[in-house]
């Protein structure tokens, strides 16, 4: 081991030496690695950052929530048009189901409308507008930048109140002097009661409350649509997450006894989970992750077949070196340890170079996508280049190591 | 030139190397080679370019091989290096048996035993004379500060001094020579291998180097020296004549040239 870590020590202060005697060839070299890591170190941080978004998304919708709806999320098993051909959800249903169910700590029916906000000559268009009641504020995590979610009085006599996500808020008054302001939707006056604070999950896209405004949900039907034309989503929190699959079981039941199903009759409703999200965001995570790491995974392939090339022909170009060290007595080790390291060392500093290149390029990236480079990026970075330093440099080395020292010293 | 041994502080150890190779004061022979033959595949063809040689060579002996080319001199020089090994026939270097080591093992003999000085020179074209001289002292794992300062003081003895951070480009034929010769005295080995040392050498510098060896030799130190020239043959005091692979003649030189001893401190 002692006699190893000699040779090693030797063999890479010998690296060192035939890397500066050839710094061009070395640089070029070095290019092929620099920009396989820095596409592999990018690719992995900008997947995390997705990931990431996606998972923060999540969990700005709360964590304990169950979702009752016509729709099934994420469904494989049931046809669409058996999804379709359901009865809708009404407020009536809610209504019965909020009577019937005890588990949960908090429950509020939605319903969605997309509309044109105005504020005097600012527009904003394809606005999600969500109808709901005071209740829905404790089915999330939502928390706000100024004023409040409209209350229960103004709920239920249908007052045209108004919350903001952070976003709709800065388009229409970019001095942040919502408050109290009146808006129109749809040529309806809406007073702003309060402005949510940016969630800053720009995955969810339109569903991002960032994106939404809430208003009392009669207004909904009375303003925009009929309250046949959208089913309505039954938002619920379990008190917390050991309750959740009870508070299921219970919905389960006191769903079947508000739409009046007999024991043969299949369920016409679903009851949707964020795990079911966060299952298939892990799904198409892992899909991005595998066909980008491929892709990013070829081009340090080819960095690595450039290191080889360029290896051999190192070791072709050095036989005589090779021959006179062994003449001294360089033994078959001494030798293949040289070879690698100087091939590890030139990865190494492709790979470092690499690393900084990533990371000023996901600064630039940062401003229209979330990428975030940290510890591990640094780590997959020096693996990664060391290993294919190693592996690329194998089979040269052992060229290298095997020569005769007779038939090396007679090359020309 | 001083003529104090190159390695004064060290002599007790070279002593003490010297003495392995006795036998109760009775002198042992470092090299004794017994009929050994070397033959080589060519295609379907057998070449024999050793057929049948048996020698000895004892410790403090300067003996010079001499052959046309073609002769099998080269295969010798090979075999008495530890760069090759025989086909047939024992090769007892020291007192081991070396006809049958693997390639490791030889390298290993070549390291610590042998003292390559080659015509052309075979210095790292890229580093310095003292990382060329202590190239083998690295691979014996020496420590760096020891090997440094061996490697500088074995310079110093060849008279290279103020050369010792030079690129073999910028020193001269002769100088080159010269560090090849103190990488090839470093290791203090049991032979100094000598292949046409003067061979890229003008007469004058060359003689120089003739003069550099003979030190060495007078030093207590064994030489072989390869070489086709009749009259750099005969600074030795033994030389054996090869031709299609056997030894023709095995002679003393009656009347040895020995060069002035002006080399070292000179060029």
């Amino acid at each position: 081991m002692k006699n190893f870590l000699f040779e090693l020590k030797e063999g890479l202060s010998i690296s060192f030496r035939a890397i500066r005697a050839n710094k061009i060839r070395a640089v070029l070299t070095t290019l092929g690695i620099v920009i396989g890591v820095t596409s592999v170190v990018l690719m992995s941080t900008a997947i995390k950052g997705i990931d990431s978004a996606f998972q923060k998304g999540v969990a700005s919708m709360g964590s304990d929530n169950l979702y009752i709806d016509k729709w099934e999320w994420f469904n494989n098993d049931i046809p669409w048009w058996e999804l379709r051909n359901r009865r809708n959800l009404t407020m009536e249903d809610y209504n019965k189901y909020k009577e019937l169910a005890k588990l949960p700590v908090a429950s509020a029916p939605t319903v969605w409308s997309t509309q044109t906000v105005k504020y005097k000559e600012r527009t904003v268009e394809y606005i999600i507008i969500q109808g709901t009641t005071s209740d829905y504020i404790n089915t999330t995590n939502l928390n706000f930048d100024t004023g409040r979610f409209f209350n229960e009085l103004e709920s239920s006599g249908g007052r045209q109140v108004v919350v903001l996500g952070s976003e709709v808020a800065k388009k229409l008054f970019p001095r942040g002097d919502a408050l109290d302001q009146e808006v129109k939707i749809k040529g309806h006056k809406f007073k702003v009661v309060g402005v949510l604070a940016e969630q800053g999950s720009w995955v969810m896209g339109n569903f991002n409350p960032d994106n939404q405004a809430f208003i009392p949900i009669q207004n909904v039907f009375k303003f925009f649509q009929n309250q046949s034309f959208r089913s309505v989503t039954f938002n619920v929190r379990a008190p917390n997450s050991q309750m959740v699959n009870e508070v299921k079981e219970e919905a389960i039941g006191v769903m079947r006894r508000v739409r009046g199903l007999r024991y043969d009759q299949a369920n016409d409703f679903s009851i949707n989970q964020q795990e079911a999200l966060l299952t298939q965001i892990d799904k198409t995570v892992g899909v991005i992750q595998i066909a980008g790491l491929f892709i990013t995974g070829l081009s340090l392939f080819v960095g690595a077949i450039g290191i080889m090339n360029i290896m051999f022909v190192s070791v072709k170009e050095r036989t005589r070196e090779i021959g006179i060290r062994k003449a001294i007595g360089a033994k078959k080790s001494t030798i293949l340890t040289q070879f690698i390291s100087e091939s590890a060392i030139i990865c190494l500093l492709g790979g470092m170079i690499g690393l900084i290149l990533a990371i000023i390029l996901s600064l630039v990236i940062n401003q229209f996508l979330p990428t975030s480079i940290q510890v591990d990026a640094f780590v997959l970075a020096v693996v990664i280049s060391i290993l294919t330093g190693v592996i690329s440099g194998f089979a040269p080395a052992y060229s290298a190591a095997k020569l005769d020292p007779v038939e090396a010293l007679r090359y020309e | 030139m001083d003529q104090k041994y190159p390695f004064s502080q060290n002599e007790a150890d070279r002593r003490q190397d010297l003495n392995k190779l006795t036998n109760n004061g009775k002198t042992m022979n470092i090299i004794n080679i017994e009929h050994i033959a070397k033959i080589y595949q060519v295609g379907s063809e057998e070449v024999h370019a050793l057929r049948d040689v048996s020698l000895k060579i004892n410790k403090n002996e300067y003996v010079a091989i001499m052959g046309p080319s073609g002769s099998g001199k080269s295969t010798l020089m090979n075999i008495l290096g530890c760069l090759d090994t025989p086909t047939h026939g024992i090769y007892d270097f020291t007192g081991v048996n070396v006809s049958q080591m693997n390639d490791n093992e030889l390298a290993k003999i070549r390291n610590k035993e042998i003292g390559f000085v080659f015509q052309t020179f075979n210095l790292l074209a890229r580093s310095d004379a003292l990382h060329n001289v202590e190239l083998p002292l690295i691979y014996a794992g020496v420590p760096a500060s020891e090997r440094k300062e061996r490697a500088r003081e074995a310079l110093e003895h060849v008279g290279l001094a103020d050369r010792v951070h030079h690129k073999p480009n910028e020193l001269s034929g002769g100088q080159r020579q010269r560090v090849a010769i103190a990488r090839a005295l470093v290791t203090r080995p049991s032979i100094i291998l000598a292949d046409e040392p003067t061979g890229n050498l003008d007469t004058k510098t060359g003689e120089d180097i003739m003069a550099l060896f003979n030190d060495i030799f007078e030093l207590g130190n064994t030489i072989i020296l390869v070489t086709h020239e009749e009259y750099i043959a005969e600074h030795a005091k033994r030389i054996l004549r090869i031709r299609d692979g056997l030894i023709e003649k095995d002679e003393t030189v009656a009347n040895r040239y020995i060069p002035k001893k002006n080399g070292a401190s000179k060029i």
